[in-house]
């Protein structure tokens, strides 16, 4: 088993998310993560899947998921053949806000970006594993809300999308 | 000015009309009803079949598509209409058969709400289906109609849905109906690589033992006599899939028998004596190769398919071919050597020889007193023309007629393979046969099987399809009985019939019938079914526990194939 990540380049339909996660679901694999936004493409839509598999398996489903008739082109990855980031946010309840909180904040490179009466919001992005080492820190400063997004991910291989919409 | 505006439900009909559809296959209710009333007007240009449920409609559907190679048409209300098509659509999409099923639903205004007869019918077919689509506004409808029929009948076929609000049926707007050409996510027929069917032709030339194994994908394809011209080359020897029979004729001196679970013992033992096993048009479905990992491990995969999705996928390829088997056959045949395998086919007739003395003498010419399903086929053979088609439905009969059928030409195989849809039969047989008035029909069906689908007998006579049912009765669901003989100690647990009065049923729907029970009036009754001009009902009580052999059970090797 492996850490893979699942790139799919789609039409922009009604029902193209629940199509592509049927095929995943028929095989058992479970979904880590998930993000879906637009391309550079006009219309082209991306879905980026990381899924902890076998190659096996992530081949057939890369194969299974091209051939919905809305998918252009999919594609699947090593953690190593990707650039990849996930955004994490943190509700700090305002009373933990001392000198050791702000060392923390700076140690991780990560930022306030919203302060409320009773709370502020940190914000880091990273690997997961970095996100998920700030989140046991902050557990200490009696963390309230914890919230981490799928990875956005561009793949490292120079083909485009635009090949495949072109030839 | 006069307003040039339609309804939908008449651009529902105008383009089928325009997609050269001949026949659907339907039953109304409450919201596909504005179709049906646009239908009433058009009753020149398209021909509408009333069968007696919806899977009887789509299981017609897919009788005439398989027969004629065109996108079959079906038709059902929203709710329960629509969700009896899902046995049929699931049939279709495994066994790749090209359909456009078109579904009514509520009004756009109700759904969600659980209104009455509203189902999430695009849900529910999402994953069984090739492509679905729920249209909402009238523009909308000619698009995904054209659409629909591209891919359905384009690359792999396969059943396509398409759901449509019954206030998009009511709207008007103007008909411009421009057939689908293309689209850009979807590449039905990747171009054949070169490089990929030279590396094949390498293979193929140093091979000692080849041996071909072709399925579906060849009829498909429409590439039967590609097919015939590669092996009349090249000598290899050719044995066939369950869906791929009759690509081939069974007088084709290479041609070696039928593969899998119950295929012939020296198709099934000789795969892993080969050192080159060429498939074409099929995707080793597990009936086939049994065991994976004692599957051809000694032989290098060469595979010609059109799924990319299908490669490696349960056997892996040492060199894959991809694309339509139409275009790389040709190809292939070219760069091949002429070349003869006599001892190589020797094997295959030494085996064969077992086979007969072991297995089909006793099925075909019985000495007990009770009647076998084989002589049954035998005698069919008998007065059959070469282009008669075979409908089967599922079980033990589906195999023996399958094993004992001569294949003459093309598209004279129509079961249900994949799925293993028990009621297929009888409808897919009235949709054969309504494909090609002028091909015999033969519905062979099981005293189980019958009884899902036996409404469809309505159809039959309203249409009077000149069908020939023959049922094989032996008072059990005779395959499952066989398994729990075999493999579950004798505990035949729900698996015996009290049946009815079939004969009085099938004169009930006013069918010419009879009933045979002593071998002596076997041959009189199926050569007086085959001349009748019109539907007829064959009864023909068999032995009650009779068992299919060959057989490969579950899980074991294509060598371990028994022959008793």
């Amino acid at each position: 088993m492996n850490r893979y990540t699942v790139s799919l380049f789609t039409e922009n339909f009604i029902g193209i998310l629940n199509r592509v996660t049927l095929i995943f679901t028929r095989r058992g694999v479970n979904i880590d993560a998930l993000t879906a936004s637009e391309s550079k493409e006009d219309g082209v839509h991306r879905i980026t899947i990381e899924v902890t598999t076998t190659e096996e398996q992530v081949i057939q489903i890369v194969k299974q998921t091209e051939k919905i008739i809305d998918v252009i082109k999919s594609f699947y990855y090593k953690d190593d053949e990707v650039v990849y980031q996930e955004i994490a946010l943190y509700k700090i309840p305002i009373s933990s806000l001392d000198p050791g909180l702000e060392k923390v904040i700076r140690q991780y490179n990560a930022r306030i970006i919203s302060a409320e009466k009773e709370f502020v919001v940190i914000e880091m992005t990273g690997h997961k594993e970095d996100t998920k080492a700030l989140l046991e820190i902050l557990k200490d400063f009696n963390i309230l809300e914890f919230a981490r997004s799928g990875r956005v991910a561009v793949a490292k291989p120079m083909g485009t999308i635009e090949q495949y919409l072109n030839n | 000015m006069k307003d040039s505006r339609i309804r939908g439900a008449e651009i529902v009909i105008k383009s089928l009309v325009a997609e050269n559809s001949e026949y659907i296959f339907g039953y109304p209710g409450g919201a596909i009803m504005p179709v049906y009333d646009a239908l009433y007007d058009y009753a020149d240009q398209i021909k509408h079949v009333l069968t007696r449920h919806e899977q009887g409609a789509i299981h017609a559907a897919q009788g005439y598509a398989r027969v004629s190679g065109k996108v079959g048409v079906c038709m059902a209300t929203s709710g329960p209409g629509a969700t009896n098509l899902i046995t049929g659509i699931a049939d279709a999409m495994i066994d790749s058969t090209p359909l456009v099923c078109i579904t009514g639903q509520v009004a756009s205004a109700l759904l969600g709400t659980d209104a009455f007869q509203e189902t999430d019918v695009v849900g529910f077919s999402m994953p069984g289906t090739k492509w679905n689509i729920q249209v909402r506004r009238v523009e909308d409808i000619a698009p995904a109609i054209a659409k629909g029929f591209h891919i359905a009948r384009s690359g792999r076929p396969g059943p396509v849905l398409i759901d449509i609000t019954k206030d998009a049926q009511n709207d008007l707007g103007e008909f411009n109906y421009v057939p689908c050409l293309g689209i850009r996510s979807y590449r039905p027929y990747p171009k054949v690589k070169e490089t990929q069917v030279a590396q094949a032709a390498e293979v193929i030339n140093s091979a000692k033992k080849p041996y071909v194994l072709y399925g579906q994908g060849v009829v498909i394809g429409k590439a039967e006599e590609e097919l015939k011209a590669f092996l009349d080359k090249t000598g290899i020897p050719a044995a066939c899939t369950l869906l791929g029979s009759g690509a081939l004729s069974e007088d084709h001196p290479q041609y070696v028998g039928k593969l899998g679970m119950h295929g012939n013992y020296a198709p099934n033992m000789l795969t892993n004596q080969c050192d080159v096993l060429i498939a074409i048009g099929m995707r080793f479905d597990d009936r086939v190769t049994g065991d994976l990992k004692r599957y051809a491990k000694q032989a290098k995969v060469v595979h010609l398919e059109l799924d990319n999705a299908e490669i490696d996928k349960n056997v892996k390829a040492e060199v894959a071919v991809l694309g339509d088997c139409k275009e790389s056959l040709p190809m292939l045949t070219e760069k091949v050597n002429q070349n003869s395998h006599e001892e190589w086919l020797k094997e295959f007739r030494t085996l064969e020889e077992k086979e007969k003395s072991a297995v089909v003498s006793l099925d075909l010419l019985p000495t007990k007193s009770g009647l076998t399903m084989g002589e049954v086929i035998r005698y069919i053979n008998d007065y059959k023309k070469d282009d008669a088609i075979l409908v089967t439905d599922v079980g033990q009969h589906q195999m023996i007629a399958w094993r004992y059928f001569k294949y003459k030409t093309t598209r004279t195989q129509v079961t249900s393979g994949g799925l293993g849809t028990m009621g297929f039969s009888l409808p897919a047989a009235l949709g054969a046969q309504l494909a090609d008035l002028n091909r015999q029909v033969v519905c062979v069906v099981g005293d189980g099987g019958i009884q899902m689908t036996i409404q469809e007998l309505g159809t039959i006579m309203q249409t009077q399809s000149p069908v020939k049912v023959v049922l094989l009765n032996n008072n059990f669901l005779g395959m499952v009985r066989q398994w729990q003989q075999l493999f579950f100690d004798k505990r035949y647990s729900f698996t015996e019939l009290d049946n009815p009065d079939f004969i009085k049923i099938a004169e009930a729907y006013n069918m010419k019938t009879s009933k045979v029970t002593e071998r002596e009036d076997l041959s009189d009754s199926v050569a007086e079914m085959m001349i009748h001009d019109g539907p007829y009902f064959l009864e023909v009580v068999v032995e009650k526990e009779d068992n299919v052999f060959p057989m490969i059970p579950t899980g074991c090797s294509v060598e371990e194939v028994r022959l008793s």
